[in-house]
């Protein structure tokens, strides 16, 4: 029997900023940034494909930068912004990028869709003019299955137009 | 038309940028339990004791079930009920279920899981077709079939087999393999069930609510009406979500014993295991042709790997088998098809169920015929090309058939012809043909396919129909249908779809099924509507459309009360006089031909795919920006396949369940991809419509396999095309050797006795007065 995991877990107190709110929280010390956000504070949008860090989905951003969420502890992100793709829109005014995505068909079954908005995010505020090569490399990381990324590279040359 | 044909974004658009669509998963109800899953480790082996004392005991642990408590046996296709929710008797794979736990946390639950002790007797697996073919060295792996490990044998002759091989001017033989691979939807398989009042509620992420219901019913010894089930929003299919599944089950039965909901979501190493994906299968074809090329016999063989398990095998054997004769006009053809059990985890259905890899055989097959003939293959192709309106020897209907255009654009586009040759590089050219839904249910009986309902209320128009949408589109398709006859945007609609409480039936999202009978069932519907708001408009002297919309709702409904409509949709009884005829009919085919372009590294083996053309003959495109999605993301799946993805096992155990070690093409894996979506206008399609999801993925493999042969000489008769056996193969050729990779031979099979099936009348007469 693995008793350890039985045993009373150690929790620790800390404040998260995420989409601009600072919310405090009582949080297990193993669990993960991405544990937190879906099961702490309801922010489901993060979704999760492997939790090993191999496919993406659950791309976060933390001041700016694109990270894996499910390979995050909450315990080192204090102070840092984290954005999910909750955080993006101005109130129901949608993000270019979200607009793009929906309007080219770059969405399907939409459950990568989220990881790859903060990617997309992360790469136009660092190249607002980027190539498909910048695209296709700042992407690499997001697996999707059922677009064949085509019309998200659409999505995203669109927003970035719109953007500039 | 104001929406049909128009590429609007799809209604779900907003839910899924922003979030907001809840998956099975984001599903969190007040005192859910958390449920874990004990598996085997044992690709074959009995059980000889399974306790779970030390479990029950564990504090945060409420429920623990084994199969003692779900012993009903149940399975997608009637014929093959062989799958236990949990096994207690015995295992057949690595990762097969034995018992579950619901505790109050997901670590307790796990932790419980191996607390769990199971006492195993372990068996000889059996872990390819050749030792499946063999005798058992302990016991064969399924208490049926027969003989030795084999599952389902098939053989079927249509036509004069034996006198068009006489009358061919030239015959040929090759051998090839197709590798197994999985769906791998980014969503993982997830469930969650709550039990309230003697009802059992269960939200999934499934592609076929209506055969998860069955099966709920069957195991839980419950009437149908006492579980709904419900499609959560729905991370990704691909054929991956369409049987009933163990944690579906288990669920169930554990909110049932425990009062509280209960979830469990599948690890990624899990949906591994869960897999139903593409059959590994070995193929033999010998055709007979005359000296243009024109085919007059065809004998095709199919050895398929089935995994532990039935799941939809059955379909998937006669599927190797069935659609040959639906993309070249084959006067005589011959069938013989085995699949048989292996201790790996059950192959199903996956993108093209089971005509991928013929598919990939007939394609290479004809390209080689062709080179021996001294013919262009495009064109020799084309002299075969099944013709619209006809039925083909083994009794399938074809109606509208957009090949030669489909053809003429990707050939056309690509410069095929007129490019300039320069060394390591090459192209490659395939066809298609798909099912726009399968012809006959799952089970047999004589009721519609799908059924949709419309409500109209204080101008607010709400669709009912138990489609599920997986990332398609089929919402936005029924949307759209219902928009275009009522004059409105498919925004205006309110979707209620896949929930078996509050939906009228529909089969699912498998078989590429839900444009053509969902929208013909939702375009009845419509239409029955609109005669009712029209009606009462012209009562009051106006022309339909003249009025407002919500006027137009109020006048109908103080002259008819309460409005609604319904529509259904049964397709046509078009099989063929013969056992085995169920698979294989389509009220209507898609087509689709494409040109793969590629640099092969003849010192590395490495292909870079620069660019691929394809054309897709769709009837009619509903939404043309959802029919080019559905393309580009086959064409993606199709690229995966033909270069990288593989299951594969060593010493029973999966060799890669992960997402990093299962190779699966990357942004920078995927080339550019140039669409022409064809229209054909179906006569029975909704506004002429047909499939777009699956049968644009089927024409890459060979493509592929073809372009690299054009590149270096060598022929890859093995998908995945690996650079590994693209330098053994020009290794064999520099040494004067065959210059190809491929299978050597296939096994001797105990086919039975051929059952010979006089062709329908009139079928075949065309091709042999041409010949």
């Amino acid at each position: 029997m693995k008793n350890e995991v039985l045993r009373e877990v150690e929790r620790i107190v800390l404040t998260l900023d995420v989409n601009g709110e600072a919310k405090q929280l009582l949080v297990p010390v193993h669990k993960t940034l991405l544990e937190v956000l879906r099961e702490d504070m309801q922010l489901t949008g993060t979704k999760h494909g492997c939790e090993l860090g191999e496919c993406g989905t659950c791309t976060v951003l933390v001041d700016g930068h694109a990270e894996l969420s499910c390979l995050l502890l909450p315990v080192q992100l204090e102070g840092r912004a984290i954005t999910t793709v909750e955080g993006i829109a101005r109130g129901s005014e949608l993000h270019p990028l979200q607009v793009a995505f929906g309007e080219l068909g770059a969405a399907q079954c939409g459950y990568c869709t989220p990881g790859i908005l903060l990617s997309a995010k992360s790469l136009l505020e660092g190249n607002p003019r980027p190539t498909r090569d910048d695209i296709r490399e700042a992407l690499a990381g997001n697996l999707c299955r059922c677009t064949g990324y085509t019309k998200i590279i659409e999505a995203i040359e669109l927003a970035a137009d719109r953007m500039r | 038309m104001k929406v049909v044909g128009k590429p609007l974004p799809k209604v779900d658009a907003a839910a899924k940028v922003t979030g907001r669509a809840l998956y099975a998963d984001d599903i969190a109800l007040p005192r859910t339990l958390h449920c874990k899953i004990l598996r085997s480790p044992h690709p074959h082996a009995r059980i000889l004791s399974i306790d779970t004392s030390a479990a029950r005991r564990m504090p945060g642990v409420l429920a623990v079930i084994t199969g003692a408590d779900l012993p009903i046996k149940f399975g997608i296709l009637p014929v093959t009920q062989d799958e236990r929710a949990l096994e207690h008797e015995k295992v057949r794979y690595v990762g097969d279920p034995i018992a579950a736990v619901a505790a109050t946390e997901e670590e307790v639950a796990a932790a419980a899981c191996d607390a769990i002790s199971v006492e195993y007797e372990v068996l000889e697996p059996v872990m390819s077709i050749d030792a499946a073919l063999a005798p058992a060295k302990d016991e064969p792996i399924q208490d049926y079939g027969g003989p030795n490990n084999i599952h389902k044998l098939v053989a079927l002759e249509f036509g004069d087999v034996d006198g068009g091989f006489a009358r061919a001017d030239h015959v040929r033989e090759d051998v090839f393999f197709f590798q197994g691979n999985t769906h791998l939807p980014m969503e993982q398989h997830s469930a969650i069930a709550t039990y309230v009042d003697g009802k059992v509620t269960l939200w999934s992420s499934t592609q076929v609510v209506h055969y998860v219901h069955r099966a709920l019913a069957r195991v839980l010894e419950l009437p149908m009406h006492r579980i709904r089930v419900i499609g959560a929003a729905h991370g990704g299919g691909f054929g991956g979500k369409t049987d009933p599944f163990a944690h579906e089950i288990i669920v169930c039965k554990l909110a049932m014993l425990t009062g509280r909901p209960v979830k469990c979501t599948l690890t990624r190493e899990e949906v591994f295991y869960a897999h139903r994906g593409r059959h590994p299968v070995l193929m033999w074809v010998r055709t007979g042709v005359t000296g243009n090329g024109r085919i007059t016999a065809m004998h095709f063989r199919s050895a398929l790997d089935g995994g532990a398990y039935g799941s939809y095998g059955v379909a998937s054997t006669f599927y190797t088998g069935a659609l040959q004769t639906v993309t070249y006009d084959i006067p005589a053809y011959r069938f013989e098809g085995c699949r048989v059990f292996t201790n790996k985890p059950p192959c199903g259905p996956k993108r093209g169920h089971g005509t991928p890899q013929p598919r990939f055989a007939i394609e290479l097959h004809l390209e080689k015929i062709a080179r021996d003939l001294g013919l262009d293959p495009v064109n020799m192709k084309r002299r075969n090309f099944v013709q619209p309106y006809t039925r083909t020897v083994n009794w399938l209907r074809v109606t509208s058939c957009g090949l030669e255009e489909c053809t003429e654009r990707v050939i056309k586009a690509s410069r095929f012809h007129e490019r300039e040759r320069r060394a390591g590089h090459g192209m490659g050219f395939a066809i298609s043909s798909y099912l726009s839904g399968a012809g006959t249910a799952i089970y047999w009986n004589d009721m519609p396919h799908s059924e949709v309902q419309i409500k109209v209320d204080r101008g607010g128009v709400t669709v009912y129909c138990g489609a599920m949408d997986i990332g398609q589109g089929s919402d936005s398709v029924l949307a759209t249908i219902v928009a275009e006859e009522l004059g409105l945007q498919p925004t205006d609609v309110r979707l209620v779809t896949a929930d078996t409480d509050t939906t009228p039936i529909d089969l699912g999202s498998y078989s590429s099924r839900v444009t053509f009978m969902a929208g013909n069932a939702a375009l009845e519907a419509a239409r029955k509507m609109r005669a009712m708001l029209a009606e009462a408009v012209e009562a009051r002297g106006h022309e339909f459309g003249e009025v407002a919309f919500e006027e137009a709702c109020v006048l109908a409904e103080a002259r008819f009360g309460t409005l609604t409509s319904a529509g259904s949709y049964t397709p046509p009884k078009i099989a063929g006089p013969y056992k085995g005829s169920g698979v294989g009919p389509s009220p209507a085919y898609s087509y689709s031909a494409c040109v793969v372009d590629l640099d092969a590294d003849a010192r590395t083996g490495l292909i870079a795919v620069n660019k691929v053309w394809i054309a897709h003959d769709v009837g009619r495109a509903i939404n043309p920006l959802l029919v080019e999605g559905q393309v580009e993301g086959s064409v993606y799946m199709g690229l995966g396949e033909a270069l990288m993805e593989e299951q594969t096992f060593r010493k029973g155990l999966h060799k890669w369940p992960s997402m990093l070690e299962y190779k699966s093409p990357t942004f920078l894996d995927v080339p550019e991809i140039e669409t022409f979506i064809v229209e054909t206008n179906d006569p029975e399609g909704p506004y002429g419509a047909k499939e777009a999801g699956q049968g644009p993925l089927l024409p890459v493999p060979p493509a592929l396999s073809s372009a690299v042969y054009d590149a270096l000489g060598v022929w890859i008769d093995e998908i995945p095309v690996t650079p590994e056996k693209v330098i053994e193969a020009l290794r064999r050729k520099e040494k004067g050797e065959e210059p190809r990779y491929g299978p050597q031979r296939f096994p001797t099979v105990p086919y039975p006795p051929t059952i010979k099936v006089e062709p329908p009348p009139g079928a075949a007469n065309a091709a042999t007065a041409s010949i």
